[in-house]
């Protein structure tokens, strides 16, 4: 089953090559993993995507803590929370059919041009990981030129936060 | 007190209350041991190759429970003491290993001697440091100790550029004598309704195990251990790493279990209803296949480590925390409560054990004129009246040792059970001996091991370390060997030791006594000469069988109960049910 993990760790260098190191030697899957600091700035907020069966997920977050460098973590899945990942996506955009086309895709999207060229379009989107999924095989395989995903990130709803 | 560095280095580990370190100089550390020679409280032994250095400090560390300490230069000083690092993480051994790294304005250039030891290290310690700025050496090296020996016990490095050392840049110092780690809380405690449920649990077993690890000696819970065993009148079986935490003479202990453990601790295992896991992590040489591990058993496990708790198999009551707290919460609740064992059903399981132990599975068979390996390390077991600490290398001979001295005291008995890396034991030795300069302390070795870390003989002579080495001389790497001759159809392939060298002669030249026996009616003379040199290194050749085998045996996808034993055990069986007296 797909997990969505979020960590609080110490701002340093080889916190996440610790975190990564972690999952290429014990043979977890990653899917994505995004990391930045906070409004601490001795603190980076990570989220990773992983799959695996309980048991594995369990040993995931085990290790994970076990991590001197990892301050807290919890896995959202079980909970509320609201999961948002961001796209760029540079197309090919040559004469107004095409144009038109890519423009109208995009705003059903919600997808902003955000560069434009007189044969490029550059279109940012943000939404869940199947709705970015979805732009991408929307648009026409052999229009785009370049895809840039940020992996997704996660916050819980409502009041509970993951702070210290 | 202004101090530079290096100053502050030997500084800490005074106020630290380290005695010893091992290490082995080079460019990166020069400034450091420049600070060490002109001082006395700190002793420094120099090995022969750093991973001297790191198993030295484990075998210090694993004899005394203090932490050991290193010190190794960059790049192939701190390769080489790899190794002994990943050693001591598989068996949650606290060390602290500083290396030299090359100066701050050079890393990331390929300098002379560099080698990212962070990133080399990473996987194989508990954590690691690189230290970028004076003003936090001291308290890094308090962290480094800090994290290696509390919870669960590791290995920490902490890696020291060049000009952090610069014998002129002096800044004030004291003694961080605590610090804090906001994302290290090591301290677990038992959950007091867990360790209740434990004890119910318990108390209503009919066919009751008590399965314990090295975590009971990392927590130098024994006395515990002891008390609570003995209360309750149940078997206990240990591992490789926990032997000598219970008294291995006494009736109640059945064995080690495991690959080559006793026919009785196996089958027990394999038939009780609850077992009683402390301080062991369920490793595969200890379960066989997990799918058919302790069919009929509800699973109590207790471990300082969440992480080792349901890693491989399930607990039905897991509990978080330091063995020795854990048991004596539990020993105060077995005398607090009503409940009572059932003393019948107990007696009929050790009845039941007992039918077991007539198997006498490691029985062997003596032959005239060719040494086993067995009578060896039962004549050293009787030379030193079984008081002797014993480390050992890796392979058939390790097993022996393991089988045949019964360690009744905790930390007598220091081994490479996780990572399994021969050329630790002579090492090892070293360690044990300058901690403990009075006791004797045997290597128990085998002619392929012994010459991993060989060169650590001339360590030996230089600070009088007088351990001594018994080699268990088969000329094969007689586990490899085994494992051809029951798999592959006996296609022994490069494990034959051909072109040994004459060990007697080698010695002889490191300034050493060797003894060469091949005959079993030289043996106890042999062994009791060894023994009376106390103020010489002695290294024992024993020529022995070349094709002993291990037994018994667990094989690879079989379940506890389906050992296999020894052509001479199947053939007293055989004997027996002919005569009708076994069913
Ligand atoms: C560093 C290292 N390399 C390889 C092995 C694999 N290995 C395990 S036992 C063994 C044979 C050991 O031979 P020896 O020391 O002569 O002991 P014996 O089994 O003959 O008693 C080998 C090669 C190991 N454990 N460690
Ligand atoms: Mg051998």
């Amino acid at each position: 089953m797909r997990h969505i993990i979020s960590l609080l760790v110490e701002n340093e260098a080889g916190a996440l090559s610790r975190i990564s190191g972690l999952f290429s030697a014990r043979g977890y899957n990653i899917e994505s993993l995004t990391v930045a600091t906070t409004e601490d700035q001795t603190l980076s907020r990570m989220t990773i995507i992983t799959t695996g069966s309980d048991r594995i997920i369990e040993q995931i977050t085990k290790q994970l803590n076990k991590l001197i460098d990892v301050v807290k973590l919890q896995d959202f899945t079980e909970g509320n929370f609201i999961e948002r990942e961001m796209m760029f996506v540079k197309v090919k955009a040559e004469g107004d059919t095409q144009r038109g086309e890519v423009k109208r895709l995009s705003d059903i999207f919600r997808a902003r041009i955000i560069d434009v060229t007189d044969t490029t379009f550059c279109i940012e989107l943000t939404g869940s990981g199947d709705k970015l999924d979805a732009y991408i095989r929307a648009m026409h395989e052999n229009n785009i030129i370049e895809v840039v995903r940020s992996g997704s990130m996660g916050i819980l709803r409502g009041e509970k936060a993951l702070t210290l | 007190m202004e101090l530079s560095g290096s100053e502050i280095i030997i500084q800490f580990l005074k106020d630290e209350g380290v005695k010893h370190i091992f290490g082995y100089p080079g460019g990166a550390v020069l400034h450091i041991y420049d600070a060490l020679q002109k001082q006395t409280d700190v002793e420094h032994i120099l090995v022969r190759h750093e991973q001297g250095a790191s198993h030295a400090a484990d075998g210090y560390a694993r004899a005394t429970g203090k932490p050991g300490v290193c010190l190794v230069t960059s790049g192939p000083g701190a390769t080489n003491a790899i190794t002994g690092i990943a050693t001591a993480y598989m068996d949650s051994i606290p060390l602290v290993v500083i290396t030299g790294q090359v100066p701050s304005h050079v890393i990331g250039q390929d300098a002379f001697q560099e080698v990212d030891a962070v990133g080399v290290s990473r996987p194989c310690v508990k954590h690691n440091f690189l230290v970028k700025d004076l003003s936090k050496l001291a308290e890094t090296l308090k962290k480094a100790f800090y994290v290696a020996t509390t919870g669960r016990p590791g290995p920490v490095v902490v890696d020291i550029p060049k000009d952090i050392t610069a014998p002129h840049i002096k800044i004030p110092y004291e003694y961080p004598a605590k610090v804090d780690i906001r994302s290290y809380n090591p301290n677990f405690k038992g959950h007091p309704r867990q360790i209740k449920r434990a004890v119910e649990l318990m108390l209503s077993a009919k066919r009751p195990m008590v399965y314990t690890g090295g975590g009971i000696i990392m927590d130098n819970a024994s006395q515990e251990l002891r008390d609570f065993v003995r209360r309750l009148g149940f078997p206990i079986t240990q591992t490789l790493m926990g032997l000598g935490a219970f008294p291995g003479t006494d009736p109640q202990f059945i064995g080690m279990l495991g690959m080559h453990g006793t026919y009785e601790a196996n089958m027990a295992m394999h038939e009780c209803d609850v077992l009683i896991c402390i301080g062991a992590r369920f490793d595969d040489r200890i379960t066989g296949v997990t799918s058919k591990f302790c069919p009929y058993a509800q699973i109590i496990h207790v471990d300082i480590d969440p992480a080792s708790i349901s890693k491989t198999i399930n607990a039905d009551i897991p509990i978080v925390g330091g063995a020795k707290q854990v048991l004596s919460e539990m020993i105060k609740q077995i005398d607090s409560t009503d409940a009572r064992v059932d003393q019948t059903a107990l007696d009929n399981w050790w009845n039941t054990i007992k039918t077991w132990q007539q198997q006498d599975s490691f029985a062997y068979e003596k032959k005239d004129g060719l040494i086993q390996p067995q009578e060896a390390v039962e004549e050293l077991y009787k030379v030193t009246g079984g008081d002797a600490y014993i480390t050992s290398d890796v392979g058939q001979h390790q097993m022996y040792a393991a089988q045949f001295y019964h360690f009744d005291e905790p930390r007598r008995w220091i081994n490479s059970g996780g990572l399994g890396t021969m050329g630790f034991g002579l090492p090892a030795a070293m360690g044990v001996k300058l901690a403990f300069p009075d006791k004797d302390v045997a290597c128990v070795t085998g002619e392929g091991s012994i010459q991993m870390c060989m060169q650590e003989l001339s360590t030996c002579l230089q600070y009088g370390l007088h351990v001594k080495i018994i080699n268990l001389n088969n000329r094969y790497l007689g586990m490899v060997r085994q494992w051809q001759e029951f798999f592959y159809e006996k296609r022994y392939s490069h494990v034959y030791m051909d072109s040994l060298p004459d060990f007697v002669k080698l010695v002889e030249a490191y300034g050493h006594v060797g003894i060469r026996v091949d005959d079993p009616k030289d043996l106890h003379d042999a062994m009791a000469e060894a023994f009376k040199l106390k103020d010489r290194t002695v290294f024992l050749d024993i020529i022995t069988d070349q094709e002993a085998n291990v037994y018994p045996m667990i094989s690879a996808g079989k379940a506890h109960n389906e050992m296999d034993i020894s052509p001479l055990q199947q053939a007293r069986q055989a004997a027996l049910r002919e005569k009708g007296e076994l069913v």
